[in-house]
């Protein structure tokens, strides 16, 4: 899985979270909570989805890893191919 | 049940110490010895929180040590914040606004809320905080009700939450911006704030003068807006000592959001009261943040809420390995139910176990707590606090009926301590309903056991506990309904390991519509714009019809009692059933 299919994922669970952010207005450097107004419940759902969509799971002190799109995409592939 | 006995030390120390009561004495009586008070029997909450500690020589003690979200560090002492909110006053007078406007604050946690605040409360006007995650429908509903005359938030905010419908509130005259500019029509609080006074006197409010309006979420119709008056400091001071061991000196951090009233009460004025250094961190829970910031600021006391909790405990002991936690003496908890689990956990973790109490928006202040010399039954709210006498009573022949240990029914508290509100803004009939037979019914569910400690059981109403915030369903259905598509909408909260409660929504489609993935995100999605990812629905489903009663009333009650499996009870009413 290369990393723009790993951003396309992480995007479609985000709105699949919070279907009020559109994917297509999110930058990768937007930060999940501070500007995607995501809350601690949020990230909760998007690291159940994550699982459960790419078998990867994420500790919860590693949730600050997937804090952006870019941050996550990076996370991700990184243990995809780890 | 296992029980967390309390060591001689623990009693020795604790600021209250109910083995050596003598007389029981009344909330009035202990708060007003922990207070200074103005000439001519005035009292305000703004100048005992910070102006008479500089008037008493500890001007230079830290008050506020705020961490940013970008890791910075600013420590603010009481002469500085003193100055910074007798700028803030003296700015809200030049505007011409007067004693009783009302100020309204939308931003997240930056040391300008805390002079917004302190400020607005020395000018004897009156400040109601506002979660800054809500969406603009809460906002602007809470304004509306509140007669806004003051809204001090962000330009982000502004832009995004506000400047829509601002015109449409007859009483906004001023929006003050944080930072050094402003959109039009808005006045940016930085320069505003350099050019006022540091000095001002604090208005000789009398005890019975509106200091606080908190919002709150009823079962039907809209928020109820609850009013507190500046007495309501002597509860606060000795509420926050008593139950928190505020001290002079402490370091002590309240993560509650100051949109809430705890955050407000016991993150702003009871702790500055009481003379502590307080920690505030500008950002949002993240695990290792929280354990270094109580590691690397030594803090003493710390109130925390079930929500952060029930994570840390997700993340395991290990999480805590290389972290120094020696510093803390007192751990406390509020928002909802503290689960028995995450109890015995703090205490395996941090030596210390949390301390869960029990209080509302309409209380204005802890009435029942686990306290520092008592020892702790995990899952139990603990015992009334001093002066606070509590009783679970039930309907019975139009009266109300006291029961006994191990019974179940609402809890309820004798009226009369300092914080009580004083009335439901514009709403006197909602506000009498609290009470009867010399009651005040709090609409919780209750237990006490021989011991005279206190159980949750449940809501007795439809209102909805998420993440400690209380949740009104009919706000919640409102904005669904407002989608195009949707029928009737139906908002039930359903039970959350991590949360305590979620909101789930059942809706009813407009002839044409067909349930699909896409349209439940489409509604979903308008719910988060309007209401904020706090309040709105996590899941939405749709039905045909939804159970209603002969008046066409929707029985959200039994669509729960299905989604938990539990019993449907009395349906004697049912007229048409879901779906």
């Amino acid at each position: 899985m290369n990393d723009s299919e790993i951003r396309d994922i992480v995007l479609s669970e985000i709105h699949k979270v919070a279907p009020d952010i559109d994917p297509a207005d999110v930058s990768d450097d937007d930060h999940l909570q501070d500007d995607l107004e995501l809350d601690s419940m949020d990230i909760l759902s998007l690291v159940t989805a994550l699982h459960e969509r790419l078998g990867i799971s994420i500790p919860e002190a590693e949730y600050p890893e997937i804090d952006t799109p870019a941050k996550a995409v990076r996370y991700l592939a990184g243990k995809i191919t780890g | 049940m296992c029980t967390i006995g309390k060591t001689p030390e623990d009693c020795a120390v604790a600021c209250w110490r109910p083995a050596e009561l003598g007389k029981a004495r009344s909330a009035h009586e202990l708060g007003r010895e922990l207070l200074t008070g103005l000439p001519g029997d005035a009292i305000n909450i703004g100048f005992e929180a910070v102006d008479r500690h500089v008037e008493q020589g500890h001007g230079d003690q830290v008050a506020l040590v705020w961490l940013s979200k970008t890791d910075e560090r600013k420590a603010i002492s009481y002469r500085e914040l003193a100055e910074m909110s007798s700028r803030f006053a003296n700015l809200l007078h030049t505007h011409g606004l007067t004693k009783g406007a009302r100020v309204f604050v939308a931003m997240g946690r930056r040391p300008e809320l805390y002079a917004a605040a302190l400020g607005t409360l020395k000018a004897g006007m009156v400040f109601t905080p506002l979660f800054a995650a809500f969406g603009p429908e809460p906002i602007r509903t809470r304004m509306e009700i509140g007669d806004a005359n003051v809204l001090v938030t962000t330009k982000s905010l502004y832009k995004r939450k506000i400047a829509a419908w601002r015109d449409e509130v007859p009483s906004l005259q001023l929006v003050l911006i944080v930072g050094d500019d402003a959109p039009e029509g808005c006045v940016a609080l930085g320069p505003a704030l350099e050019d006022a006074s540091p000095d001002f006197q604090a208005v000789r409010t009398q005890p019975e003068d509106p200091a606080l309006i908190h919002f709150t979420s009823g079962t039907t119709g809209k928020p109820k807006g609850a009013v507190h008056v500046h007495e309501a400091v002597l509860y606060h001071a000795m509420s926050g000592r008593d139950a928190l061991e505020l001290q002079p000196g402490v370091t002590y951090w309240c993560t509650a959001d100051p949109g809430w009233v705890t955050g407000t009460t016991y993150g702003i004025i009871s702790p500055l009261v009481n003379r502590v250094t307080m920690i505030i961190d500008e950002a949002e829970f993240n695990l290792d943040r929280w354990y270094g910031i109580l590691q690397q600021e030594r803090v003493a006391i710390w109130y925390s809420a079930p929500t952060a909790i029930r994570m840390m405990m997700r993340a395991g002991k290990e999480a805590t390995e290389g972290f120094d936690f020696s510093a803390l003496q007192f751990l406390a908890s509020v928002g909802e139910p503290l689960n028995p689990e995450a109890v015995i956990w703090s205490h395996e973790v941090f030596g210390l176990p949390f301390h869960d109490n029990w209080w509302q928006t309409e209380t204005g202040g802890i009435m029942i707590a686990n306290t520092r010399a008592q020892d702790i039954k995990p899952g139990s709210m603990g015992k009334p606090m001093p002066g606070i006498q509590a009783g679970i009573v039930e309907k019975d022949n139009g009266g109300l009926r006291e029961l006994g240990d191990g019974e179940i029914g609402e809890l309820a508290l004798r009226p009369g301590w300092p914080s009580m509100m004083r009335t439901y803004l514009h709403e006197q009939a909602r506000y009498d309903k609290c009470f009867q037979d010399g009651w005040y019914l709090s609409g919780d569910l209750a237990m006490r056991d021989a011991d005279g400690y206190f159980w949750f059981v449940g809501r007795a109403d439809d209102l909805i506990k998420s993440s400690g915030h209380l949740i009104g369903p009919f706000e919640v259905e409102s904005a669904l309904i407002e989608h195009d598509s949707v029928a009737e909408a139906a908002a039930i909260g359903i039970p959350d390991e991590t949360a305590g409660e979620v909101v789930k929504a059942y809706v009813t489609l407009n002839p044409g519509q067909t349930p699909s993935d896409a349209l439940e995100r489409d509604i979903r999605g308008l719910a988060r714009k309007r209401l904020g990812a706090a309040v709105a629905p996590r899941e939405i489903v749709f039905r045909e019809t939804l159970p209603k009663t002969r008046s066409g009333k929707i029985m959200r009650r039994l669509l729960k009692a299905r989604e938990l499996g539990l019993p449907e009870g009395d349906i004697s009413t049912l007229e048409v059933d879901e779906k």
